[in-house]
């Protein structure tokens, strides 16, 4: 079983999607109904992936590795770590969902919608498994056409613009990847003889400085563009406004980690000097990220773009903890990948719902919520808390680890990056009240229906793993720890780094006597 | 029983959940029986364990239990873990006491409210959010309880939701106090990578061998916890929240913005008194702070008509105090002035409460008046917590208050400023408390015929709370009384193992011309004199001669409506902070984000098609045009060898 299960969700839902191709388009609750069971047969298959991961072990699992095309050192090699292993279960669980919440909204051609899905998921799940660089651009690329297809055919008015916007954009950063996989190709080859696209073996390709410093900044583009990092995040917002809700979600919970688990799975442990080098820069976009997004969101009229930005100024944070290079940073930036994932695929959930309602998301359109919706008010409330990073919802303990992780690597970082946690109060506060709070001014709202039994199917999940994250993190903080740390002893091979075992840290050494410039304690330097 | 401390929490939580997911589907009997319930067990179950840690010898006082391992990330780790010691055991004590009295009131209070057990649920989330903070046996659980009390006042002063200014109110409390939270967190991160841990016990023990005395990190990190306690406690720069927190339920206001939450700044300090004790600057600024405050908020307090509001400036300046005594290393002293305070204190507003509801929810004192007569259980109760808080002899307020400021003057870090500014505080809180009273329940019935008609003592629900908390105004006191009375002061002694580790590591502060007993005696005749001067101007301004009042405020109107309009605090806040940022969010979202970003890049799209353009305009198909270009080109390069 271990070595087919992850063949088995990587395309276990591209078999769905074919399967959907010969059903004829006019029955739609087949279609609805096999997307579903597919996704959730998924769903269920990453949970039994879950369940067979060995918490502790250390290195790749459930690996598989086939030759492919051997000529060119191309292989089918599967793997996956703590860090794949949640974001491919925060994957099936959101598809999901999506797929359950786009129940009523999606109303022509259902067919090519449920097969665009389907075919995202296997792109999406493939990327998290792939060990090998060509299997990961194939998977990359998969993962763009669907994506393009559900904003640009199912979306809002200016649906076709942001779909051209965001595949010009990705297409952009992953052409530089292209160039830089092919390079590192060469360079492997060069030194050992032998052709290979296996991510593994390529941890191991000598590269002098300035090779590494060209590489990071193409594969680092590529990924920038997805996180996304300021400035190159204006795809997001018109993308998220335009997407239909299944989109939006899944763009948001999934596609964005994308960014942030490239940076984890080549950049840091292929280029770790220059993951040093880069370092100052990328930390300074991403305290702009966090403080721009912030303030960005809250002048924002429309809900969604709202929380467009302040997924931006989420994303900041999870970049500045895996460049704080530290135990406490790296685990708190993965968790909250996953927190991300839930807590604003839960928004975007949430506006949909409205919005099929009401078919506006402006804000000044709502206001009294509570008191015709007050199940729907209470469980925005929570997610709005979770966003906001409220002890006991998942939001804190990730958001904490990223700060604490981060102040011992940079005090001034961590202080502007916690200026953030005060600003995410005031935007989602501020959206807060004029959405739920008021008296009801707009007759429309005042037949509004609270959730129904689909939508309270749907919250349910997640608003468990809001409070499960938030009250007993452990099972999740176990899984991620050997990842981790094995990302950091990847990069101890840099001249510039050397791990600090005992703290779980990498300490960045100068040529002449070893100081830390991670931090300056008194007690640290004893 | 000892094993049975994270009880105390959960009790509340409990009801909450039961209230919570009922989802208003429980009748008000059952409802108010689970909330009531819940925090009367917690209450009885605190004082089982009060009386079990008072059998343990002082020093062994301390009890922790663990529940399960919380975060746990390298080196960090950190437990659910609960901490009852004789602080601990006093909070718990104060909180589920007058939180099951306040309750009870809410039975009475609230039975008209569409709301009920949305109520009770926020109600009891608040006790399990409020016992989770004072038992938190880490710096991190206590944020736990700090964020959470901070959300269930969100949620209580904004609980009439479709009021603007309660749900304006509610959002403007949770900001003010993330702004201290970052303080907080901050201060937290510093205590952790130099202790390596968080529990508070650790703490204790390993910050004196980590910090130096006085250093600059120690010092940064006392400030910062003080800016989490600022925020929470209402202090000078970020007290602005409170007085508009009186949006909420009367009760609530008592219970969260009076006895308890408000006061968690104080706590938290004397939690952590050691190392605030490493670092004495830090105390000095959290005495200035304190005194600075008490005395602005009194002098506010002098003008408003608005009885609740005359309250909460009140609080804050009794908050002041509190946080004087910390300042002065006198923590016992806070402590102790927290505990009579919150009896005092939430009389009053339960009394102020009980007059609201009398008055058909009329808060403006000037349109009231004469209500002696027709409410006497609440005027007599309400007469008994002005005193205590005014600070009239042999009663809660007079003791707690009076140590305080003898500390002030006589330890080694205080000052006779600190004393002064005490001292006229005293007078001015006697002077509004006394204006309040006789504009309230003295002189002429101001209130129109209708209201009039409806006057009615409150129903005995409320009113046993009052009587309870009036007994406890009077005689809460008596278990600290001062040693030149010949009295035993318990509750100094009681705390004592607390902050002895503070008073190892500095040993200097807490020293004091203990030969002074005669000064002692002079300044307590001296603060007791002064109040009853100030209970006599009150009473000729505001009962005897009225036209008094109306001459004074005529005199001095600049005066007037500086304090009417609070200093013009919050709309100096609104132009220097809140508006510049919208401002230049909107110029982000505009000009950076759509204009130039977004236009750099549609641009270059815009570009690419120009040039597109411009070369296909080559790819005419007319031949006549292909031959006059091949001609031209035949020439140039003719041209460009000939020349050659």
């Amino acid at each position: 079983m271990e070595n087919i299960i992850l063949t088995l969700i990587i395309f276990f839902p591209t078999l769905g999607a074919l399967l959907l191709l010969i059903i004829p388009g006019d029955r739609k609750d087949s279609i609805k109904g096999i997307t579903l069971i597919i996704s959730f047969v998924t769903m269920i298959l990453s949970f039994w992936l879950y369940a067979m991961f060995e918490t502790h072990g250390l290195g790749m699992q459930m690996e598989v590795n086939i030759p492919w095309i051997e000529s060119m050192g191309v292989g089918y090699h599967l793997g996956i770590d703590g860090i794949s292993l949640l974001l491919i279960v925060l994957t099936t669980v959101l598809t999901l969902l999506a797929v359950l919440a786009s129940w009523h909204s999606i109303h022509h051609n259902l067919k090519g919608y449920y097969f665009s899905i389907l075919i995202l998921m296997t792109g999406m799940i493939g990327v998290f498994c792939s060990l090998d660089l060509f299997l990961f651009y194939v998977f990359w690329e998969v993962m763009l056409i669907p994506m393009y297809f559900i904003i640009g055919i199912w979306g809002g008015v200016r649906r076709v613009y942001a779909a051209i916007k965001f595949v010009l954009f990705t297409m952009f950063g992953s052409l530089l990847m292209l160039v830089g996989i092919l390079y590192l190709l060469y360079q492997y080859q060069a030194f050992s003889g032998e052709y290979t696209f296996d991510i593994l073996k390529l941890y191991h390709t000598p590269l002098t400085f300035i090779e590494q410093m060209w590489l990071f900044a193409a594969f680092a583009l590529a990924f920038a563009i997805k996180v996304p990092l300021f400035p190159f995040h204006t795809w997001l917002p018109d993308a998220h406004v335009e997407a239909p809700t299944a989109g939006s979600v899944i763009l948001a919970g999934v596609l964005l980690k994308m960014g942030t688990y490239g940076f984890l799975r080549i950049c840091f442990p292929m280029f770790p000097d220059a993951t040093i080098t880069f370092l100052p820069y990328i930390s300074v976009l991403a305290l702009i990220a966090i403080i721009y997004g912030a303030l960005v969101a809250m002048v924002q009229k429309d809900v969604k773009s709202l929380v467009a930005f302040s997924s931006v100024s989420h994303m900041g944070f999870i970049m500045l903890g895996m460049f704080a290079l530290n135990i406490q940073g790296l685990q708190g930036s993965v968790l909250q990948m996953l927190n991300h994932g839930i807590s604003t695929g839960a928004l975007f959930l949430m506006v949909g719902m409205i919005y099929e309602r009401r078919h506006t998301r402006l804000i000044s359109e709502f206001g009294g919520l509570a008191k015709v919706m007050p199940l729907f008010s209470t469980l925005f409330l929570i997610v709005t808390l979770s966003s906001i990073g409220l002890p006991l919802t998942n939001g804190f303990v990730g958001e904490f680890l990223i700060l604490l992780g981060l102040f011992d690597a940079n005090k001034v970082y961590a202080i502007i990056a916690s200026s953030g946690v005060v600003l995410s109060a005031c935007y989602m506060l501020w959206m807060f009240q004029r959405v739920v709070f008021g008296k009801i001014t707009n007759p429309e709202n005042e037949k509004l229906v609270d959730l129904t039994l689909r939508e309270k199917l749907v919250m349910f999940p997640l608003i468990i793993l809001i409070f499960w994250i938030g009250i007993y993190p452990k099972p999740f903080l176990e899984k991620i720890e050997p990842a981790a740390n094995m990302v950091m002893k990847h990069m101890e091979r840099a001249s510039s780094v050397k791990f600090d075992e005992e703290n779980s840290r990498l300490v960045i050494i100068d040529d002449s006597d070893a100081v830390l410039i991670s931090t300056d304690y008194e007690t640290i330097k004893k | 029983m000892t094993e049975y401390i994270y009880l105390i929490p959960i009790l509340p939580l409990i009801g909450f959940l039961i209230n919570g997911l009922a989802l208003n589907r429980l009748p008000k009997s059952v409802v108010s029986a689970v909330a009531c319930g819940s925090i009367g067990l917690s209450f009885v179950l605190s004082v089982i364990l009060f009386f079990e840690l008072k059998a343990l010898e002082p020093s062994s006082r301390v009890i922790e239990q663990v529940l399960f391992p919380w975060i746990s990330v390298g080196s960090f780790h950190v437990n659910f873990a609960f901490l009852l010691d004789p602080l601990s055991a006093i909070m718990i004590l104060v909180v589920t006491g007058v939180g099951f009295l306040i309750h009870v009131y809410s039975v009475g209070y609230m039975s008209h409210d569409p709301g009920y057990s949305r109520y009770f649920a926020y109600l009891n989330l608040f006790t399990f959010s409020m016992l989770t903070l004072v038992l938190a046996d880490n710096f991190l659980l206590m944020f736990v309880g700090w964020e959470g009390v901070g959300l269930c006042s969100y949620l209580l002063i904004g609980f009439w939701f479709e009021k603007k200014s309660a749900s304006d109110a509610g959002k403007k409390a949770f900001i003010v106090n993330r702004i201290g939270d970052f303080g907080f967190l901050i201060g937290m991160f510093i205590v952790f990578w130099s202790v390596g841990s968080l529990n508070f016990n650790q703490v204790s023990s390993i910050a004196p061998t980590v910090f130096a005395f006085g250093g600059t990190l120690i010092t940064a990190a006392c400030l910062l916890l003080f800016v989490g306690a600022i925020g929470k406690s209402a202090q000078i720069p970020l007290y602005v929240w409170l007085p508009d927190a009186m949006e909420g339920p009367t009760p609530v206001s008592a219970l969260i913005h009076a006895a308890t939450m408000v006061t968690a700044g104080v706590y938290m300090i004397a939690r952590t008194n050691v190392l605030f004790m490493l670092a004495p600057d830090a105390l000095m600024v959290v005495a200035v702070i304190g005194a600075a405050t008490a005395l602005f908020a009194a002098t506010i307090g002098l003008v408003q008509n608005d009885i609740k509001r005359v309250l909460a400036y009140s609080t804050v300046s009794q908050l002041g105090y509190m946080f004087l005594a910390c300042g002065v290393a006198s923590f016992s002293a806070g402590i102790f002035h927290l505990m009579t305070h919150a009896f005092f204190k939430a009389l009053l507003f339960l009394g102020a409460g009980s007059v609201i509801h009398a008055m058909s929810n009329e808060q403006d004192m000037r349109k009231m008046g004469g209500l002696k007569k027709h409410l006497p259980i609440t005027f007599m109760t309400f007469l008994i917590a002005t005193l205590a808080i005014s600070g009239i002899p042999g009663l809660s307020g007079f003791f707690s208050k009076d140590e305080i400021l003898w500390k002030s003057f006589s330890s080694q870090s205080g000052h006779p400023i600190f004393w002064v500014i005490g001292f006229i505080t005293a007078g001015l809180t006697a002077f509004y408390m006394f204006r309040l009273v006789y504009m309230t329940f003295y002189g002429q019935e101001r209130m129109d015929e209708k209201t009039k008609s409806q006057l009615h003592e409150s129903p005995k629900s409320m009113t046993i709370p009052l009587m309870v908390l009036a007994l406890l105004a009077v005689v809460g006191g008596w278990v600290g009384m001062p040693h030149i009375l010949g009295a035993t002061n318990y509750f100094e002694d009681w705390l004592s193992p607390v902050f002895s580790h503070g008073e190892a590591v500095n040993t200097h502060a807490l020293l004091s011309s203990t030969a002074d007993s005669s000064m002692e005696w002079l300044l307590m005749f001296a603060s007791v004199a002064l109040v009853l001067v100030a209970i006599y101007l009150a009473y000729n301004f505001y009962l005897k001669k009225t036209s008094l009042s109306t001459a004074m405020k005529e005199k001095l109107s600049g005066v007037h409506k500086t304090l009417l309009n609070k200093y013009y605090v919050d709309e100096f806040y609104g132009a220097v902070i809140v508006r510049p940022i919208i401002y230049f969010s909107l110029f982000l979202w505009k000009i950076v984000d759509v204009l130039i970003i977004d236009g750099l890049i549609n641009g270059s799209a815009t570009v690419y098609n120009d040039i597109s353009e411009f070369l296909r305009q080559g790819q005419s198909g007319r031949v006549r045009s292909y031959a006059t270009i091949f001609t031209l080109g035949v020439v140039v390069l003719l041209a460009f060898f000939m020349t050659d």
